[in-house]
């Protein structure tokens, strides 16, 4: 179940949103959910849409590869425009059940948060899937350079997100294994009532933390004994650069700021 | 009980772009009171394989059959625990699996999981304790202030209480020192041979194949090679070189051996013993 999920992946490939400077990217991610709260209107959305799956289309990744891999989130999406669909309680009746009616505003309101959702995962999909999680922390640290002036830890907290996203995959594996060892002795996570399901975590959970302090341990000691003392004076192996085409993606992303804008205080 | 893979086919991942195919078309049956070894280069399947010898994993295609049950590709299979009393696993580095307050209650686990009693799994801690070669005193210290081997041993313990019929070792010995090493094996080789109960080892351990296997099975990049006995199989050392395998050190010295003298041995020696007397034989009994 978990091989299929892509939340938060890196698919390797060669494309010019592969190729990005990860600053750019981030930047163009965090502003793009900012933008796409100045659509208010059908229109607006659709222009969103576009460009959204123009984005996508210029990574190489398919959509319908997107939502294969983002089912769960999608389970969430379906969730929310239904409750939407039957809390709002404003403009014209369309469906009257007796126990229970939906309004037109009902189902407009319904529409625009599950898009807006939709492209808000999509374009943050967009990023973990075409940036290596190493290069998403360079950008942050360098992106957050400017702060270190105001003593704020940047390279510190650049390598514990490396560190933690290093360790996802690691923990994901040792995951399967305990629980496959404990399956062998007997253990049953899957059947049974609730309060025994529960109980059956515990195995699971205390190899994983004893692991998981024991490993953090011996990492400890190895960047100690390889001399590290912190983001002062490092140089990069890895330089960051930044090419026309990420002003480009910014400056498109301005026009659809724009756009929106536009679309919302004067049309 | 006897346990027959047929055709079995794993796929990981299947019907995602990260799908690998991890064994292919692999067949062997396990008779019991057998020993067999598994034997193969990193990445060839041994482990898939052994996931598939209690239904911890179903083959996408194939078929698995485990005493009186047969777990198929595409069938839902239900109430797998009985499969799994009779088959025991013990994982590479079992230390990992513990996790309770104290050696006894972790010993326990397993047994009460499949119905034993409370007093009849605390007789059984108290006498696997003792056959994996350590005393009833650390029954009620922790686990995790144990020592890396008497942790292994406690889980060894915890698997062999299950008392399969089965038993199923990956890599038993890894990381041990070579006395461990030894004892443990040995302890492993009495219960096969005093309770006639089934093993399956799967070992990088070429030595340990050729010690205690009455049958050897060669996978190299997931498929099936090889199924023989063990002294077929190491007389051939061209061949497990390019399955990235050796031979046992015994029968390297008596290459070396006899390249030295510039005489053949009739056949390959699988122990010291063996080399000694089958040389002593050749030499007329001149050599000592």
């Amino acid at each position: 179940m978990m091989e299929k999920m892509i939340f938060g992946r890196y698919i390797p490939a060669d494309s010019i949103v592969h190729r990005m400077d990860p600053r750019a990217k981030l930047i163009f991610v965090f502003a793009f959910i900012a933008i796409i709260f100045l659509a208010d209107n059908a229109w607006a959305y659709g222009i969103a849409a576009i460009y959204t799956l123009a984005s996508i289309w210029m990574s190489g990744i398919t959509v319908r590869f997107l939502i294969s891999g983002l089912k769960p989130v999608m389970i969430l999406i379906a969730f929310t425009f239904i409750l939407q669909i039957f809390f709002a309680r404003e403009g014209r009746v369309v469906l009257d059940l007796g126990f229970l009616t939906i309004y037109e505003e009902g189902i407009r309101q319904a529409f625009m948060i599950s898009t807006r959702f939709l492209l808000l995962v999509f374009m943050t999909s967009l990023l973990t899937l075409t940036t290596t999680p190493i290069s998403i922390t360079d950008g942050l640290e360098s992106l957050l350079n400017p702060l270190k002036k105001i003593k704020f830890p940047a390279h510190e907290l650049a390598l514990m997100m490396s560190i933690a996203l290093r360790f996802i995959p690691t923990l994901m594996d040792e995951t399967d294994k305990i629980m496959k060892a404990q399956m062998a002795r007997g253990s049953d996570m899957s059947s049974g009532p609730l309060k025994d399901r529960i109980k059956a975590v515990v195995p699971l959970m205390i190899p994983l933390f004893v692991n998981a302090f024991k490993r953090a341990e011996d990492l400890a000691t190895a960047m100690e004994v390889r001399g590290y003392r912190g983001g002062e004076g490092r140089t990069k192996y890895r330089l960051l650069n930044w090419h026309i085409r990420d002003t480009m993606a910014l400056f498109t992303l301005i026009i659809l700021a724009g756009i929106l804008s536009w679309m919302r205080f004067w049309l | 009980m006897d346990i027959s893979l047929q055709e079995v086919e794993y796929r990981y991942a299947a019907g995602s772009p990260f799908e690998k195919k991890a064994v292919e078309n692999v067949s062997f049956t396990v008779s019991s009171g057998e020993c067999v070894a598994v034997i193969g280069h990193t990445g060839s399947g041994k482990s898939t394989i052994l996931l598939h010898l209690n239904a911890l994993l179903k083959p996408t295609s194939g078929s698995v059959v485990i005493g009186d049950r047969t777990v198929k590709a595409g069938r839902k299979e239900k109430d797998l625990k009985p499969i799994r009393q009779k088959v025991g696993i013990v994982f590479q580095f079992p230390e990992q699996q513990l996790f309770e307050e104290t050696v006894l209650k972790d010993i326990c686990y397993g047994p009460m999981n499949f119905g034993v009693s409370e007093e009849e799994a605390k007789c059984r801690a108290v006498y696997w304790i003792k056959q994996v070669g350590l005393s009833e005193e650390i029954l009620q210290e922790s686990p995790f202030d144990l020592s890396g081997g008497q942790m292994r041993r406690v889980a060894i313990a915890g698997v062999l209480a299950m008392e399969p019929e089965v038993l199923v070792l990956d890599e038993p010995t890894a990381g041990l020192d070579p006395r461990g090493r030894k004892e443990m094996m040995n302890m492993f080789f009495r219960l096969h041979k005093e309770r006639k109960m089934t093993m399956i080892l799967v070992t990088h351990s070429m030595e340990d194949a050729a010690d205690y296997a009455d049958k050897v099975v060669v996978l190299h990049k997931g498929k099936k090679v090889h199924e023989g006995t063990p002294r077929e199989l190491f007389s051939d050392a061209e061949r497990l070189s390019e399955w990235g395998l050796g031979v046992p050190e015994v029968v390297r010295f008596q290459r070396m051996l006899e390249a030295k003298a510039g005489r053949k041995l009739p056949g390959i020696c699988l122990s010291i013993e063996e080399l000694a007397a089958s040389f002593s034989e050749l030499s007329g009994g001149k050599a000592t």
